[in-house]
């Protein structure tokens, strides 16, 4: 069993909508963003992070890079409870440049009128403190560890390929020695002849710095090459984990299940079972007593409806929250 | 033996821009049947989506057809006057694009931009327009459809936008539906669903269907033929099941090999080697593909064309790979 590295405990996230100000009565609806979430990462462990749009991926994101406060729940970095650290603190913190994030399109997310080597600079002079020769080492053994050759270092974003501005991402990304790299599906903007390389980056570098990654995807087929383990969320809670491999073998949750069966296949045989018709329920004060996924689930029974199904713990070190699965 | 919904002959666009003459399409052949879906697939920048505006007659000023023709059911699209083309889309043709929210007005309300292409295209009459508009959006999957007639583009998901893009499209039957990475940045769960919906579509009505994708999972799972095209060039044409199992253009080999599969490990995809070449330079060789070649040969330096080497199947390449036994 590998040491935890992060671990989260019950952690929501929920916000106030409507009419707010001094005069506001009454209830208050919330969105209820994240919603009792709990797993926890380990030393060099990659885990993927999916689930559709809007299911709360980016916003459980934002708590783990403190970019956002949670509303409950704690979140531990090394056994340090970094969610008790507010969020406007946080870029200040000693433990910031542990958690690095790297971003879809490097190309949007690097200020345009960065060189490759001030993208990769800025988190290395704002965290690191680093300057002159001891910064230009830093970056270039960055650059070099990604595959970039040193001369492009002073090319701007438009001037480079999209696997190149993918590297300069992941530079940028590890030149403060983080512990933990949270990637936001890394590799969506590039085409699938560059997409191979970035792959075999990431994975080539959790193994010489032992990194951890936290990889959030859509492309289900991408999860199932880099991840150890996957967290499947709907409508901000966990409805499934378990080793990638397995969850993609036989998923135990039936969103799960619709999932994988939705993923286009190279063989061409398509698998229509478990269709997702409709849309999520309403993420507005959602009841504590209905499954999230009642209403779009093939089963979908009267206990679905009067008793929220826990995530639960199956053989084979999985959890599904589903009173069916087992 | 039915004539094709559309054939292409020989098409060639050029882009004139500031930094020189860019050769986006050259001498493009492929000819698309009713009722079937054909992929289009290719790398970024290699042609797919000029090849759809060139079609439709949409293609920006820079843009121009420098030679070939498009036949719509014997229509030479290429010849027609800007007046008959723009009545030929939306009737004949109809086009989804990857951002359905751009593609509608934000400030009309859904079931009113569907009226309008029934009155135009699709025989309305104010009589009966908005209740017409309602069923397309029911036809499309669109719950509660009376209600969301009256919602905003912006009150829609990504997924439901797409089927009322999907709607509108399909509003006067054409002939033809072009749709350039219609599930793109959707959900897969969604793109399953839009895609299946699009298919219906199709089988319903009879239509002929150009998905433009860059996913060729996504081709292999939708598309009874698959074009490759790389830097303008149609490099492979062919159907689904051999182009996959036996492709014979080198390139359409390295693509399949890059693509994640279900089940193949990350070590054993490989990536293709090299980049597009730059579509401004004046001493393009005859094959684009060339500098990325592992295969290329003195007879490489030939002038390409397409050629058939099994019944439907075609490549345009003088070194292809053997045949597997
Ligand atoms: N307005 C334009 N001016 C100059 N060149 C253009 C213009 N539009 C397209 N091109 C060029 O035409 C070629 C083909 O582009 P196209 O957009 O068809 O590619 P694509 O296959 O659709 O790519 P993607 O997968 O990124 O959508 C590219 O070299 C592109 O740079
Ligand atoms: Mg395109």
């Amino acid at each position: 069993m590998t040491t935890a590295l992060l671990e989260l405990e019950s952690v929501s996230k929920r916000f106030p909508i409507g009419r707010h100000g001094l005069f506001r009565r009454g209830h208050v609806p919330h969105v209820h963003a994240v919603d009792d979430v709990s797993f926890t990462v380990g030393q060099g462990e990659t885990i993927g992070l999916v689930g559709e749009s809007g299911c709360g991926k980016s916003t459980l994101v934002r708590m783990i890079t403190r970019l956002l406060d949670v509303t409950d729940g704690k979140i531990w970095l090394d056994r340090r409870a970094v969610s008790e650290v507010p969020a406007a603190l946080f870029a200040r913190d000693d433990d910031r440049g542990h958690i690095q994030m790297v971003f879809q399109d490097a190309g949007d997310s690097i200020n345009p009128r960065f060189t490759a080597f001030d993208a990769i600079a800025d988190p290395l002079r704002r965290l690191g403190g680093l300057r002159g020769e001891a910064l230009r080492a830093r970056v270039e053994e960055a650059a070099v560890q990604c595959g970039l050759p040193v001369e492009l270092l002073e090319r701007f974003p438009h001037q480079l390929s999209g696997g190149q501005r993918a590297r300069v991402g992941i530079a940028r990304a590890i030149g403060t020695k983080p512990r933990l790299l949270i990637l936001d599906e890394p590799t969506a903007a590039l085409d699938v002849s560059v997409q191979v390389t970035v792959l075999k980056l990431l994975q080539q570098l959790k193994a010489e710095l032992g990194l951890s990654y936290i990889f959030v995807s859509h492309d289900l087929n991408v999860v199932r090459l880099l991840c150890d383990r996957v967290v499947v969320m709907y409508l901000g809670r966990i409805v499934e984990t378990g080793p990638a491999q397995a969850v993609f073998d036989s998923p135990a949750h039936p969103y799960t299940r619709s999932l994988i069966n939705a993923i286009p296949r190279l063989d061409g045989v398509r698998h229509t079972e478990g269709r997702l018709t409709g849309e999520p329920r309403s993420p507005i004060d959602p009841s504590p007593d209905v499954c999230r996924f009642y209403g779009r689930c093939p089963m979908g029974t009267d206990r679905c409806k009067t008793e929220m199904p826990p995530l639960h713990a199956l053989p084979g070190h999985r959890q599904a929250a589903c009173h069916f699965a087992a | 033996m039915t004539a094709p919904v559309l054939r292409v002959e020989d098409l060639s666009v050029a882009f004139h821009t500031r930094n020189g003459v860019v050769r986006a399409l050259d001498r493009i052949n492929f000819a698309v049947d009713a009722g079937q879906t054909m992929a289009l697939v290719g790398e970024s920048g290699s042609g797919k989506s000029v090849t759809a505006y060139a079609i439709m007659g949409l293609l920006e000023e820079a843009g121009k057809i420098t030679g070939g023709r498009a036949l719509l059911s014997g229509t030479d699209l290429v010849a027609c006057s800007p007046r008959a083309l723009s009545r030929i889309r939306g009737r004949r043709i109809a086009m989804i694009f990857q951002n359905p929210r751009a593609a509608l007005n934000p400030i009309r309300a859904v079931g009113r931009q569907i009226a309008d292409v029934l009155l135009r295209h699709g025989g309305a009459t104010a009589a009966n327009a908005k209740q017409r508009a309602i069923e397309a959006l029911q036809a499309v999957g669109i719950p509660d459809p009376a209600r969301r007639a009256n919602a905003y583009p912006f009150e829609l998901s990504g997924g439901m936008c797409q089927r009322v893009m999907i709607a509108i499209a399909v509003a006067a039957r054409p002939e033809l539906l072009i749709a350039d990475e219609p599930t793109t940045g959707l959900d897969v769960t969604t793109q399953a669903v839009v895609m299946d919906l699009i298919q219906a579509m199709a089988a319903e009505t009879g239509m002929a269907t150009i998905l433009i994708t860059h996913d060729l999972a996504l081709a292999a799972e939708r598309a009874s033929r698959i074009a490759v095209m790389h830097a303008g060039h149609m490099v492979e044409d062919c159907d689904t099941a051999t182009l996959l199992a036996q492709p014979r253009h080198p390139y359409t080999a390295r693509l399949i090999a890059a693509t994640p599969s279900a089940t193949g490990r990350l070590e054993a995809l490989q990536s293709v080697p090299g980049g597009l070449p730059d579509l401004r330079r004046n001493d393009l060789p005859p094959c684009r593909y060339a500098a990325r070649c592992e295969r290329r040969a003195e007879a490489c330096d030939r002038v390409i064309t397409m050629r058939d080497i099994a019944p439907h199947h075609r490549i345009g390449c003088w070194n292809p790979l053997e045949q597997a036994a």
